[in-house]
């Protein structure tokens, strides 16, 4: 079902187009213990309406490189470039809590320069889309975490961004909403045709979802290994093909993070 | 690199049934997991926010009444009976004075307190948004909260004279601090997450500003607002009794300050007691519901 691909050739990359490119991306950071490398020569694209995971244990910097994709930081060396700028989900829900849920989604289409009067429309149109209908007067603190989590999906969607970036999104949240979650992701993925780069420390997680899994070392962050799933859809988290896959993966995941216990 | 064709071959492979199955698993999860609120009975409200404080203001008169009846203070010109301090109020109503002493009062307050909304809002920002300007009167302005505004009538006197500007000037160097502060710390608050979240949207600079960080600030801005309340009133009571004269009219300040020189002292109990009465009602009809209300809509004050 899976298998594994070499890294990344040049001479193919340059045909293809992207909805992500990322070209030798460092990073360090100074810290106490001076200056830290934490991702090192990274490249990666992902192409459009590819659904990618970065998987890693803590330590791999695959937070720091989202918010580079994202534009909030800078790499110390390398190139990035995005097709237009991404949308971000956090794993907190990062709605605003002075509006309600469908004025969360309006404020990102207003700084987006949708008028005034398609605003409302748009915004029930996508509360429609994470099946939250009627919620557009809610509060934020009167929903609940997965609710929160779609109307945050919802918000990052009303970007029309051409990639979206998801950080640990699901990570908060308890395990029957996280896997409805994952459902409807992967739905409405599907449906948008959008590419997605979904950061998470969950093996399970990233096979469940992803066509491709990168999985990256620990301190520095570097490419380990790839793999591409071909399993199709719908997944469930207990399907053996998924299973097996993320055995394979955590086995790998192991032996780099027993490499650190090694110095 | 993975090649990048795409693999949704399987599109359709999802049945319309299993569809329905999540948009149900979903509503049945979104149903048990959101917390029904609903306002309290009014009876409950009477008992637990009305009824304790009217208990506390009745004691205080029966001890105050006690403390005449017995003799403990036998002596009206060092405490005048509830029923005098009442007589002087209802006498003061009838002639149709009453009001207008505490209209002089209360206009001169607001009106002092929005010039101080007006000039701490921008300063505040300023010192928040701006490190040179917060590294340079940063410490004063927090320093300037500390100081009494009754400093600032000798010399407030002295460069305006006796009229209304001198005691907007005084409410304004005792309001403007508390008002700017409140929204220093309350963009010192702003979790640096919705920073990131607004920037991700789009919100960066003046937009970020009025988008994000402002509407982000508003509690401790509020919180701020009230305090400047506060402290516009205490100043303008300190400037009224200190500098009172015939012209400007009477307001609660003269009025007590007329009771000290009438040696008075069911007036200057009316006068206290109205300063007071006045404070805590605007507090009451316009802050606290503001406060109340933003911290609410907010799920940040959770009902008792």
């Amino acid at each position: 079902m899976a298998t594994t691909l070499a890294k990344a050739d040049d001479g193919q990359r340059t045909e293809v187009s992207h909805a992500a490119r990322i070209e030798h991306i460092s990073k360090s950071f100074d810290g106490p213990a001076g200056r830290q490398l934490v991702l090192d020569d990274i490249s990666l694209d992902v192409a459009p309406g590819e659904f990618v995971t970065l998987l890693g244990a803590s330590g791999c910097g695959k937070s720091t490189l989202l918010n580079l994709v994202a534009g909030l930081d800078r790499p110390s060396a390398g190139t990035i470039t995005t097709d237009g700028r991404p949308a971000l989900m956090f794993q907190e829900h990062a709605l605003f809590p002075w509006l309600t849920a469908g004025k969360n989604i309006e404020l990102a289409l207003k700084l987006r320069g949708v008028p005034k009067s398609e605003r409302r429309e748009r915004a029930e149109e996508l509360l429609e889309l994470v099946r939250l209908k009627g919620a557009h007067r809610k509060r934020v603190h009167e929903l609940s975490g997965g609710m929160r989590q779609r109307v945050a999906l919802a918000r990052a969607l009303a970007q029309e961004s051409k990639l979206l970036l998801m950080d640990e999104p699901f990570a908060a949240l308890d395990a029957i909403t996280r896997d409805v979650l994952h459902d409807e992701l992967t739905r409405i993925w599907r449906e948008t045709r959008l590419s997605v780069l979904f950061v998470t420390h969950n093996v399970r997680e990233a096979v469940r979802l992803a066509q491709r899994v990168v999985l990256l070392s620990s301190r520095p962050g570097r490419i380990a290994r790839e793999w591409r799933v071909d399993i199709p859809h719908p997944r469930r988290i207990e399907d053996t093909a998924v299973a097996e896959l993320s055995v394979e993966i955590t086995e790998e995941l192991r032996g780099e993070i027993r490499r650190h216990g090694q110095h | 690199m993975a090649s990048t064709e795409t693999t949704q071959d399987v599109k359709d492979a999802r049945s319309p049934g299993e569809a329905s199955d999540l948009a149900g698993l979903e509503a049945g999860l979104d149903a048990l997991e959101t917390v029904q609120t609903r306002r309290k009975p009014l009876r409950q409200t009477f008992t637990e926010k009305i009824l304790p404080p009217v208990v506390a203001i009745a004691l205080v008169l029966a001890v105050w009444q006690a403390l005449i009846s017995f003799k403990v203070v036998d002596d009206p010109t060092k405490l005048p009976s509830p029923g005098a301090v009442w007589e002087v109020l209802r006498q003061a109503w009838l002639q149709g004075e009453l009001l207008g002493y505490i209209w002089t009062s209360v206009s001169r307050g607001l009106l002092g307190f929005c010039f101080a909304l007006l000039i701490g809002t921008p300063l505040g920002l300023l010192v928040a948004r701006v490190k040179v300007v917060r590294a340079a009167i940063g410490p004063i302005l927090t320093g300037l909260q500390s100081l009494p505004s009754v400093a600032w009538v000798p010399p407030a006197v002295i460069w305006l004279g006796l009229n209304n500007q001198m005691m907007y000037a005084v409410i304004l160097l005792g309001a403007v601090p508390s008002i700017a502060n409140g929204l220093v710390s309350g963009v010192d608050q702003v979790p640096p997450l919705f920073l990131r979240a607004g920037r991700t949207l789009g919100a960066t600079g003046l937009k970020g500003t009025w988008h994000i960080v402002l509407p982000a600030a508003l509690p401790g801005y509020v919180g701020g607002l009230k305090q400047g309340w506060a402290f516009s009133w205490r100043s303008l009571m300190a400037a009224e009794i200190i500098a009172s004269f015939p012209d400007l009219g009477i307001g609660l300040g003269q009025l007590l300050e007329n009771g000290r020189n009438a040696s008075d002292m069911a007036m200057v109990f009316e006068a206290i007691l109205l300063i007071l009465t006045v404070g805590i009602a605007i507090d009451l009809l316009i802050f606290s519901p503001l406060e109340r209300w933003v911290l609410r809509s907010r799920g940040l004050l959770v009902k008792s």
